[in-house]
């Protein structure tokens, strides 16, 4: 066996949690049961992924177990990679019959034929999710099996999830590879990321609970915000305030669980607005400022600023229209014309 | 009685008992609190003032996350002649312990202890300079 093969799955073996060995390694299917009953998963790790790999010199792995190996590993910890979502546009109408065979024929094709050195990886899962692991080389070296790029595309969708590794320059070439694969014909990056590609599929596919705007302009009397308080002798003043509150809540973000973003970026390239007398920056030219929001869970916290009374309710629509826009990234700039308010560019 | 902001809603004018003593909470993580603070002052009628107003700083066991300076609260407090409290109300015990006081000024601003009145904090809050 190769000795990089070795390494690399050594190293891999290294990256799992203890207790999720023995699982992980029975999801590869590489080692046979009773190779597995040989391996003894009480003892340190550097001493499992020895004998791990000592069995797969028994078995003569080469690097497409390797790979396999790999693809589960990302799978099951996937929220640890940043995730970007792309989206493919079709010339026509035309409603193809979608072949994986097909698909990862000409995937391998396109790609090889413009870069000899990658190792390309498919596996495909329940949810029609269709895991690509491509490692990237040069005409000169072999490929890079640490820095990997993933790929995870739904073939009754037009969007394609995607982990890039460092090498950013192998994006156009992943990004055609997959267009020539599926038949569209042109693929753009949406300004939407974050960790949990989970997330970013409710958010592409329209997973998570909407509201629809209701029209009323009062609820129904009586319909209680919050659990009866248990002591009568605590009076809440602004009772009606709270039930408005929960209600614009509800409308804007629905009474579902949210999509779990991790931070919200306006690029501002507006105007600098100050009092005329103060004299401060009397150049004509665009203040730029980047304003990040993060937080474990964006749109949790969002949902929460105005019941904690952090914030008015209903929010600024910058921040509300994430979810059904699509995005988390959004360049603000001047809007030329009778309303002086700032304009959010496409 | 909870509010959120001043002036209380007109329309339950006449469910509310008397009030004997208003105690403005700040949040010492938001700046948001104290602005909201200061606006819901300008509705509170001048004779409250008189030793039936206290600020109540809650947060302050979070050190990294106060947005607000003690100094600005201080300076509020001397502005209006209130007393300032801080507390933590995560903590089971200063939580407890703070009720209690603000109970036991309760009890003096509503009459309950006789030979002493509201207007006692007042000049308990006076500054040993200013005489």
């Amino acid at each position: 066996m190769d000795e990089t093969v070795a390494e690399y799955i050594r190293r891999t073996v290294l990256k799992i949690p203890r207790d999720k060995i023995k699982m992980m390694l029975q999801k590869w299917g590489f080692l046979s049961e009773a190779q597995l009953q040989t391996l003894n998963f009480h003892q340190i790790k550097d001493n499992i992924s020895q004998e791990v790999v000592q069995l797969c010199e028994e078995n003569s792995a080469g690097i497409k177990q390797a790979a396999a190996l790999d693809i589960i590993y990302n799978h099951i910890y996937q929220n640890k990679r940043m995730w970007s979502v792309y989206q493919m546009k079709k010339s026509g109408e035309e409603l193809e019959y979608f072949d994986i065979t097909d698909f990862k024929k000409k995937f391998k094709r396109r790609l090889r034929s413009a870069l000899k050195n990658v190792t390309i990886t498919f596996k495909e899962y329940e949810d029609n999710a269709i895991w690509i692991r491509v490692a990237w080389g040069t005409p000169y070296k072999k490929p890079n099996q640490y820095k990997p790029s993933y790929v995870v595309y739904h073939s009754q969708t037009p969007y394609v999830f995607i982990s890039a590794s460092v090498l950013k320059s192998n994006m156009p070439l992943l990004c055609q590879a997959l267009i020539v694969a599926s038949s569209y014909h042109d693929i753009c990056e949406m300004e939407l990321r974050s960790h949990c590609l989970n997330s970013l599929k409710d958010i592409v596919f329209k997973r998570y609970s909407q509201n629809f705007q209701t029209y009323a302009t009062k609820p129904l009397q009586g319909g209680n915000v919050e659990p009866e308080n248990a002591d009568i002798r605590i009076v809440q003043e602004n009772r009606s305030e709270k039930e408005r509150i929960h209600r614009v809540n509800q409308e804007v973000f629905g009474s579902g669980p949210l999509p779990k973003l991790e931070f919200a970026q306006y690029r501002l390239e507006t105007m600098f607005k100050s009092d005329p007398k103060m004299d401060v920056l009397d150049k004509k030219e665009p203040f730029r400022c980047l304003v990040k929001f993060s937080s474990p869970h964006l749109l949790e916290s969002l949902k929460s600023l105005a019941s904690a009374g952090m914030a008015d309710a209903p929010l600024s629509p910058l921040l509300t229209c994430i979810p059904h826009k699509a995005r988390n990234y959004f360049k603000i700039r001047e809007k030329k014309g009778l309303f002086p308010e700032s304009f959010v560019s496409p | 009685h909870l509010a959120t902001s001043l002036p209380l809603p007109s329309e339950r004018d006449h469910l509310r008992p008397r009030i004997d003593l208003v105690v403005f909470m700040i949040d010492i993580k938001s700046k948001y609190s104290l602005k909201n603070v200061e606006t819901s002052l300008a509705h509170v009628d001048a004779s409250f003032f008189l030793g039936k107003v206290c600020f109540l700083v809650t947060g302050v066991g979070r050190v990294n996350a106060c947005s607000i300076e003690t100094n600005a609260i201080c300076k509020l407090g001397e502005a209006y002649c209130s007393p300032v409290l801080f507390c933590e109300l995560e903590l089971e015990g200063i939580r407890v312990a703070t009720a209690q006081r603000l109970l036991r000024m309760l009890r003096i601003c509503a009459g309950h202890i006789p030979g002493v009145s509201a207007l006692s904090f007042v000049s308990l809050m006076r500054n040993s300079d200013d005489d």
